[in-house]
């Protein structure tokens, strides 16, 4: 039988070919029009609504048209700035650990089988871990530092898996180098593997660190309230808010000109975490394309 | 082939009795029945061998030999892989490297080692040669400055780069890179120089420089250089050993053994036959 | 001159430990304790869910519980009964999936077969930047933009409902489905693909009978994690699906989900040790069951895929 006859017993195969290529094709251009469609909306939904005032005001319960973001923001820049505190010594730490000292036994399995199940792990489940841990158990209240440990827990397995990434990504030859000069272990990894591997690293930590900034369901889960008037200023013991809470505290609100307040409040959000992304995604670019090993 | 080789001799007419004369030199480095295993498999078995102080020694022998495993033994380099058991004694100027308590660090700056691909950090060309000295504990700018000038000129790089130290050591040349990676090696001050296939993946220009240097090296150091090429090895070495699947077969001054082989297996080889 | 060992006769090497440097060792236990923060976070889940789960259990039998067809915690005659809960998580994960799956497999396939690395190169962060949308924009996006049009498109519609969850959570779990299929389809060696085009196979032949088949395991894994993120998702389903508990599978009416349950105690004031704060941990412990035993599943498939192609 010769080629030809066999496709003539299938006249439709290019045809169904070729409606397959469109199919799957309209599916990826339904996905970016719906990301550009969500953006747009929020976007002309709440772009008025952002002003100087608008980020230096305190909300409201009665006005929307005077209500601000300035206790949330506030309390997200320190929720952000004490996780990362916490987390990218942590997790940097663990992914060294797991990558140039744990011999390749089970114990390194069972860490690194953890840590994936870890990332699995509903970000409101590490809410009720930070209830019962941190505000009772060891008696932080719902204060920043219970906040951003519970966000460390939740953005630990993001750090740990990318870093440990950015350390394969180092060719093997350079700690062959570095250990046939004479460095120690650490000596290797401080001054050759981490240089090397850092811009990898940071696009993770950067990535991480805007998932916990966008974050609710933990802070919620540990108490935090969603309306709050002022930036707190004790880490230990003041009510804090964030941003994405006070977004929800509007949105859940009847009055539709919350709504509007919660939009500004998104593009506010949602504008600090494109450029992060953005950043994040540059920097790896320019990682790939740098060093030519 | 041997013909041909022999005219590649440059000790055939200088040192007539070259076998004697290389007894007669103290062992820099000397293996007493070193096994090798990577988990259950052996790959040196009983290695005994000398190497004179100032002088070359070749390991030649066909991939998976055991030759590079055997150099990266001399300086513990197979410390780094896991489930390896080494078993006999490694004595360098008569003490035993792997004994109880030796201090791995401090071996592997007294012996150097140079791999065979080039890989130098990702850094400038200064920071390169000077990294050894500096997890060493050298800070003193001058001391450092003078470490890498003397390194640089023994391994023939510094009229080429004295100009732009502080450019990327990626920038240069795989031959140049290859230099530099010597010249890094030297700076820590070593003994034993270790090479492993110095000079495989350069071109032919490149690879002569490099056996220039070997020969210029030796004056100062104890080298140990494994190679595939053996008019490299008849060219730069006095003594020269084969290995064949994990065993030490023959050692003997260079000339001796290319030209006149006591045992079998060494003529197939060198005459290529095999491997 | 060469002696032979046999390997059965390997002792204890004689080889002395490195002797680590006091800074060294320092080190080492430094890093040693980073990694062991990740296993005690797991016990500290398993630890905390379990000490307040324990006593709600003795109050409230586990039959009941799992089997318990309301949900009314806060108001007399209380009932215990998760069903309602698991329900509402069922049909929003569910429904959620059934949007996404046949969007997301098939913007894999485009990009892994069809796409050119230039289009590539600009979907696949526009993906990630779709992936980095929080939660609760989401839930936003829900109440303000698609609960309208869901009530325009079906008059008897909820305000809240769970077809506005189902839209919004299908929308979040996409570039996930997205990214782990495609990872799996381009695992499937060269080779497979040459062979099926060298046999005169179209497109759509080898994409179907070749690349599919050989890549299930890994797609049916990555399905199995989005899922599992629909599962735990909670900001946007809080807003987006109401908050009544309910046994009904119509995704046009109000419903609750175990996370939705969660944040309604947690942002009301509640003295620890009652029976109701308990119910918080009693439904994170039967949350957190949920979602590991599905993610274990899956991380195991991945595991095997990668195993074979490497």
């Amino acid at each position: 039988m010769s080629l030809v006859q066999r496709s003539n017993g299938r006249p439709y195969a290019k045809l169904a070919s070729n409606l397959f290529a469109i199919f799957c094709g309209t599916c990826m251009w339904l996905c970016i029009a719906t990301l550009v469609l969500l953006l747009w909306n929020i976007f002309s939904h709440g772009w008025g609504r952002v002003s100087f005032d608008f980020i230096s005001s305190p909300p409201s319960i009665i006005f929307p048209e005077k209500s601000g973001i300035r206790p949330a923001l506030g309390g997200s820049i320190y929720l952000i700035g004490l996780t990362a505190l916490f987390s990218v010594p942590i997790g940097v730490g663990t992914a060294i650990y797991l990558e140039e000292y744990a011999p390749n036994n089970r114990w390194r399995t069972l860490v690194q089988t953890n840590i994936a199940n870890l990332a699995g792990v509903p970000s409101i489940v590490y809410g009720i871990l930070g209830l019962g841990l941190f505000v009772r158990a060891l008696n932080l209240g719902v204060s920043l530092v219970a906040g951003a440990l519970t966000l460390t827990l939740v953005i630990l397995p993001i750090i740990i898996l990318s870093a440990q990434e950015a350390l394969r990504a180092v060719p093997h030859s350079i700690r062959t180098a570095s250990h046939a000069l004479g460095a120690t272990r650490w000596q290797t990894i401080w001054h050759q593997v981490l240089p090397a591997a850092l811009p990898g690293m940071l696009t993770g930590v950067i990535l991480a660190l805007s998932r916990a900034l966008g974050e609710a369901a933990p802070l919620v889960a540990i108490g935090a309230a969603t309306y709050i008037r002022n930036v707190p200023s004790n880490m230990f013991t003041d009510e804090f808010g964030a941003l994405p809470l006070q977004i929800y505290n509007w949105t859940d609100h009847s009055d539709k000109d919350f709504h509007v307040a919660a939009a500004g409040a998104i593009v506010i959000l949602l504008t600090v975490l494109i450029s992060m992304n953005a950043l994040a995604i540059v920097l790896r670019y320019r990682f790939s394309k740098r060093i030519q090993w | 082939m041997p013909a041909n080789l022999e005219a590649n001799l440059h000790l055939t007419d200088v040192l007539p009795h070259a076998a004697d004369e290389l007894s007669a030199l103290a062992q820099k480095v000397a293996t007493k029945a070193v096994d090798f295993f990577y988990g259950d498999h052996q790959a040196l078995h009983g290695i005994s061998l000398g190497m004179p102080i100032h002088r070359v020694t070749a390991l030649i022998g066909p991939s998976g030999c055991g030759k590079s495993t055997f150099l990266r033994c001399l300086n513990r380099m197979n410390d780094m892989i896991e489930d390896t058991v080494v078993r006999g004694e490694i004595l360098l100027d008569g003490e035993d490297i792997y004994r109880r308590g030796a201090d791995v660090v401090e071996l592997r700056k007294r012996v150097g080692m140079v791999f065979q691909k080039s890989n130098p950090f990702p850094k400038s060309i200064f920071e390169n040669v000077a990294y050894g000295p500096r997890v060493a504990g050298i800070r003193d700018r001058g001391v450092l400055n003078e470490i890498v000038e003397r390194s640089l000129k023994q391994a023939a790089l510094w009229d080429e780069v004295q100009n732009r130290l502080r450019d990327s050591a990626l920038q240069l040349s795989g031959g140049q890179q290859q230099r530099l990676c010597i010249a890094r090696a030297l700076a820590t001050g070593p003994e034993v120089l270790l090479m492993d296939e110095p000079a495989s993946a350069l071109d032919p220009k490149s690879t002569a420089a490099i056996e220039d240097l070997i020969f210029e090296l030796k004056e100062t150091y104890t080298i140990v250089i494994v190679t595939h090429n053996m008019q490299q090895a008849a060219r730069v070495s006095d003594q020269t050993a084969f290995f064949f699947e994990g065993q030490l077969i023959e050692v003997g001054a260079t000339n001796e053994l290319f030209t006149n082989p006591r045992e079998k297996q060494t003529e197939d080889y060198i005459t290529g036959r095999f491997g | 001159m060469a002696t032979t060992t046999t390997s059965s006769a390997v002792a204890k090497p004689m080889l002395a430990h490195k002797r680590p440097l006091w800074f060294e060792g320092v080190i080492h236990v430094l890093l040693i304790g980073c990694a062991a923060v990740s296993i005690v976070t797991t016990i500290g889940i398993v630890l905390i869910l379990l000490s307040q789960s324990i006593p709600f259990f003795s109050e409230v039998s586990l039959v009941e519980f799992l089997t318990g067809t309301r949900w009314t915690p806060s108001f007399e005659p209380q009932h215990f009964g998760i069903l309602p809960l698991f329900c509402g998580t069922a049909l929003v994960a569910g429904g959620s999936a059934l949007l996404a799956i046949p969007l997301g497999l098939g913007t894999a396939i485009y990009l892994s077969e069809y796409a050119s690395p230039l289009v590539r190169d600009v979907v696949k962060p526009m993906l990630e930047l779709l992936a980095g949308i929080p939660s609760v924009v989401f839930g936003f996006v829900a109440v303000v933009f698609v609960s309208p049009l869901v009530r325009q498109a079906f008059p008897s519609a909820h305000l809240s409902n769970a077809l506005n969850a189902c839209v919004v959570v299908s929308i979040m779990i996409l570039p996930m489905i997205i990214s782990l299929s495609e990872e799996v389809l381009r695992a499937v060696p060269r080779s497979l693909r040459e062979a099926a085009y060298a046999l005169g196979a179209t497109k759509l032949d080898v994409t179907v009978r070749v690349i599919l088949p050989a890549a299930l395991s890994g797609i049916v894994a990555a399905f199995i994690l989005a899922i599992t993120r629909a599962i735990g998702e909670t900001m946007a389903v809080s807003l987006a699906a109401g908050g009544t508990p309910r046994l009904s599978l119509n995704p046009l009416q109000s419903v609750q989900t175990m996370t939705a349950y969660i944040v309604e105690v947690s942002q009301g004031d509640i003295a620890a040790g009652t029976l109701e704060y308990r119910t918080i941990f009693a439904v994170g412990l039967a949350l957190f069951v949920c979602t590991l035993v599905l993610n274990v599943f899956a991380q195991g498939i991945l595991g095997r895929m990668r195993e074979k192609y490497e």
